[in-house]
């Protein structure tokens, strides 16, 4: 391999790992504050707000029914807006973010649900404030969920990010694309897939651990 | 079986303090389901007091309106006289914490440590974590687990999955303890265990402690006072010895049956209504419901009958210091003396049948 070619490798990888990690952060702290809010406001919930959750989920639903690629040019103006241009890594992360906000906000949801009903109202036969409820109870009851939740979505924004190739972001699947595809070079083709391999294998099994270190259920 | 009667003393001496007052409760769910008819009763302090029925009774619900897990439709439920019905947010909160709760299932956070469940209710409410610590450490010795503190509930049996519930409906020392089923998840040797911990507490710390269960044997190791329900009305209530020996209700005698001496199959196919022309045996069913005998029977009283009766199956408990229970005798059938000719009378005496040869 090439220097030059070694140094695409390199700058490409990293891009994806800024632009994954940075949208990952923001997608996991958004998606878990909209969830509690799902769960705490649902009827029967701590704070019952049906309507709040109603508008809540109806909003929720709209980014998950748009398609990434179409959210990522429908986007385009509010993104300028935010970063001031629509090219490259960072124009990339406020499409990414706001795509993997509504898919992990309702697997967070799941997990939040999930938790036993009995163990809340023991809570509230013991005086907590329902405050204490979700940061004792709700919270660390859920997080070996929340947590496999993540690993879920860091693996799905690693596919999503390919595709923001398309805004000029950069990335493995730019790379992918422009040389391997469009160039028919198809050695990088398979190169850049074995590392996506190994990075989506290495997050899957990190993330398993972390699970399991986190649930005493067993 | 543990000595019992504190109540009953009371109960003799002067007029119970009521330490819970039902005033026409009841409830109604969405859909119209009636799960409570209008029910009134107290429950006296320091009283271990049972409520009993099958699934679908009401005992959840009537148990849940103590500390307003669940509102009722209507009524009041006084806890020291305060209506807590009508207590807000705070005021409810400040309640709960004097009511101990235990569940069925336990309901321990998986995701702490025996110590941090059991501390958690004191640090939430503002206790620092010396007092926190000192307090946990003495109630997970009162239970008897303090070798278990830094296990996670997972790696615990029922029985101790339910000392911790103890401890910790314990920790914030409520004058009530509200049993939700709390063996009905455990085997028969542990259930002993468990009720025989309640047994100690009720005695050690004096507290109330109200218990909803299914089984009447629950109700015959622990309670003072029963309440029967059944689909959300009172079928009777009473000294536990009462409702053992003398039930009044369907309801009752349904959930006391597996505890009783029924008549066997085999004598039960034999039975025929009428003697036979010559020899065989009358079976007579006994009854004491432990208010003529209370201190049980003598052996000479059974021989009154007839001097070849035979005690064929049965049993006599002791509940509250009331012996009561049922006997099956064989007596010749020849021989049947009147009841008013004996010098012992069983509180109830039938002729069950008659057997043609020997028993």
């Amino acid at each position: 391999m090439s220097p030059t070619m070694f140094d695409r490798y390199l700058r490409a990888f990293g891009e994806t790992l800024t632009m994954v990690s940075v949208s990952v952060a923001i997608a996991i702290s958004c998606g878990l504050v909209l969830a509690l809010l799902l769960v705490t406001t649902a009827p029967g919930g701590l704070y019952p707000k049906p309507r709040l959750n109603k508008g809540l989920s109806v909003v929720v639903n709209v980014f998950r029914a748009i398609p990434f690629i179409i959210l990522l040019v429908a986007l385009l103006p509010f993104t300028r807006l935010l970063v001031g241009t629509t090219l490259g890594i960072w124009a990339a992360v406020v499409p990414l973010s706001i795509h993997l906000i509504a898919f992990y906000t309702r697997i967070a949801q799941v997990s939040l649900n999930e938790v036993d009903h009995g163990l809340i109202e023991a809570a509230q036969a013991m005086g907590f404030r329902r405050w204490h409820i979700v940061r004792h109870v709700i919270l660390p009851e859920a997080l070996p969920g929340i947590v496999g939740g993540m690993t879920v979505c860091v693996i799905a924004m690693i596919n999503a990010s390919a595709m923001a190739g398309a805004v000029g972001a950069g990335g493995l699947g730019d790379l992918a694309i422009r040389y391997g595809y469009e160039r028919y070079e198809t050695r990088v083709l398979f190169e850049i897939i074995l590392i996506l391999i190994i990075l989506v294998t290495t997050v899957q099994f990190g993330g398993e651990w972390l699970s399991r270190r986190v649930n005493h259920r067993r | 079986m543990l000595p019992h009667g504190t109540a009953l003393k009371c109960g003799e001496a002067a007029p119970p303090v009521p330490h819970i007052t039902f005033d026409a409760i009841h409830k109604v769910y969405p859909g119209g389901v009636q799960a409570l008819h209008e029910l009134s009763f107290t429950i006296p302090r320091g009283s271990v007091f049972g409520i009993i029925g099958r699934s679908g009774a009401g005992k959840s619900t009537l148990l849940r309106s103590i500390n307003m897990l669940e509102r009722p439709s209507g009524g009041r439920v006084l806890v020291d006289g305060i209506d807590v019905g009508t207590l807000g947010e705070e005021a409810l909160m400040q309640l709960r914490r004097r009511i101990g709760m235990i569940f069925q299932h336990f309901n321990l956070l998986s995701a702490k440590t025996v110590r941090e469940n059991v501390g958690l209710p004191l640090r939430v409410s503002g206790v620092g974590a010396p007092e926190t610590s000192r307090r946990v450490e003495e109630l997970l010795e009162l239970v008897g687990i303090a070798d278990k503190a830094d296990v996670y509930p997972s790696k615990l049996s029922g029985g101790q999955k339910q000392r911790v519930g103890i401890a910790r409906a314990l920790v914030h020392r409520p004058d009530i303890l509200l049993c939700d089923e709390a063996t009905s998840a455990l085997d028969p040797e542990t259930t002993h265990a468990i009720l025989d911990l309640l047994r100690d507490i009720n005695a050690k710390l004096g507290l109330t402690i109200v218990l909803i269960t299914h089984d009447m044997a629950v109700i015959r190791a622990i309670c003072d006072e029963v309440l029967v329900l059944d689909q959300g009305g009172r079928v009777e209530q009473g000294p536990v010895w009462k409702v053992f020996g003398d039930p009044q209700g369907e309801a009752t005698r349904a959930l006391l049956r597996p505890l009783q001496h029924g008549v066997p199959d085999d004598l039960g196919r034999r039975l025929r209504p009428e003697p036979p022309a010559r020899g065989g045996h009358a079976i007579l069913a006994l009854r004491f419901t432990g208010e003529s005998h209370p201190e049980g029977l003598s052996l000479a009283s059974l021989m009154a009958l007839a001097p070849e009766a035979r005690l064929l199956h049965g049993g006599i408990d002791r509940i509250q210091g009331h012996a009561q229970g049922d006997l099956l005798v064989a007596v010749p059938a020849d021989s049947i003396r009147p009841v008013a000719s004996l010098t012992f009378s069983p509180d109830s005496m039938r002729v069950l049948g008659y057997v043609a040869d020997d028993v």
